[in-house]
């Protein structure tokens, strides 16, 4: 499952803001299903956020981030058509990634 | 969809290259991100005081650090987060951490900000039950928090 992503990069003076949008369940292993057997964890670990190839955000992440995480980030030093990318990976070894323009 | 659709080749040939990318990640116990390896005890620490230690201190309270959570959060699946330090109010963060006091295992994300990225945050979370939330920042190795308590009406294990 390559998972896609919802991304905006959008200039706000001298910063770049990015919202991204992942599309994850984001288990937990906690939850049991209705016969009663846990469900196995599965979640994003790891999410880069990348300008023009240099890294500007890097996270790890456990289980309580949110089913289809959101993340925001902003960072200096973007310019309108730049390409900025986030890639994630799962507890699974599943990987995400996306790409836009700076607007 | 559209956009992914028209991008669907490139997408997938990047989609490969990542592929082998965590094919060897995978094969080395190396990270991605050099410099600073997954906190996995931190993560897996049960109660904030653990997750403290495995950090290596208990954060000092600071006023520098803007956190907004919801007062009441009527679905605590879906707990939106915002974390941010002025560089003017304590500048050199190296990285953020989100943590919910009564979760099972408190850390829920940990973020690397190098320089040039503001640092700012904005994500949601789960939270269990009513409890406080916390920022923490990390500059030069001294970790400082701010935190809140977010009241859930309906938690965030979804059981």
């Amino acid at each position: 499952m390559a998972g896609k992503i919802r991304i905006r990069a959008q200039l706000d003076g001298d910063m770049t803001e990015v919202k991204a949008l992942m599309r994850h369940p984001m288990e937990t292993g906690q939850r049991k299903d209705q016969a009663g057997d846990a469900i196995p964890a599965h979640f994003i670990e790891e999410v880069t956020v990348k300008h023009n190839d240099n890294v500007v955000m890097h996270a790890y992440w456990g289980a309580a981030v949110s089913a289809n995480p959101f993340l925001g980030v902003r960072f200096e030093g973007g310019a309108a058509g730049d390409v900025v990318t986030v890639e994630w990976r799962d507890n699974k070894g599943e990987t995400g990634e996306g790409d836009t323009k700076i607007r | 969809m559209t956009d992914f659709v028209s991008n669907a080749g490139i997408a997938r040939r990047s989609f490969l290259r990542l592929g082998a990318v965590a094919a060897v990640a995978a094969a080395l116990p190396m990270k991605l991100w050099a410099a600073v390896a997954r906190p996995q005890a931190a993560f897996t620490a049960t109660g904030l005081d653990a997750t403290f230690a495995e950090l290596g201190a208990t954060p000092t309270l600071s006023d520098a650090i803007e956190f907004t959570t919801p007062d009441i959060a009527e679905n605590g699946a879906v707990v939106p987060v915002k974390v941010r330090v002025p560089a003017d109010k304590l500048p050199g963060v190296t990285k953020l951490y989100v943590m919910v006091e009564k979760n099972p295992n408190p850390l829920a994300a940990m973020f690397n900000i190098p320089a040039g990225t503001e640092a700012f945050v904005e994500t949601r979370v789960k939270v269990a039950q009513t409890c406080d939330l916390y920022a923490v920042a990390e500059v030069d190795g001294k970790l400082y928090m701010a935190k809140k308590e977010t009241k859930v009406t309906l938690g965030g294990c979804g059981g």
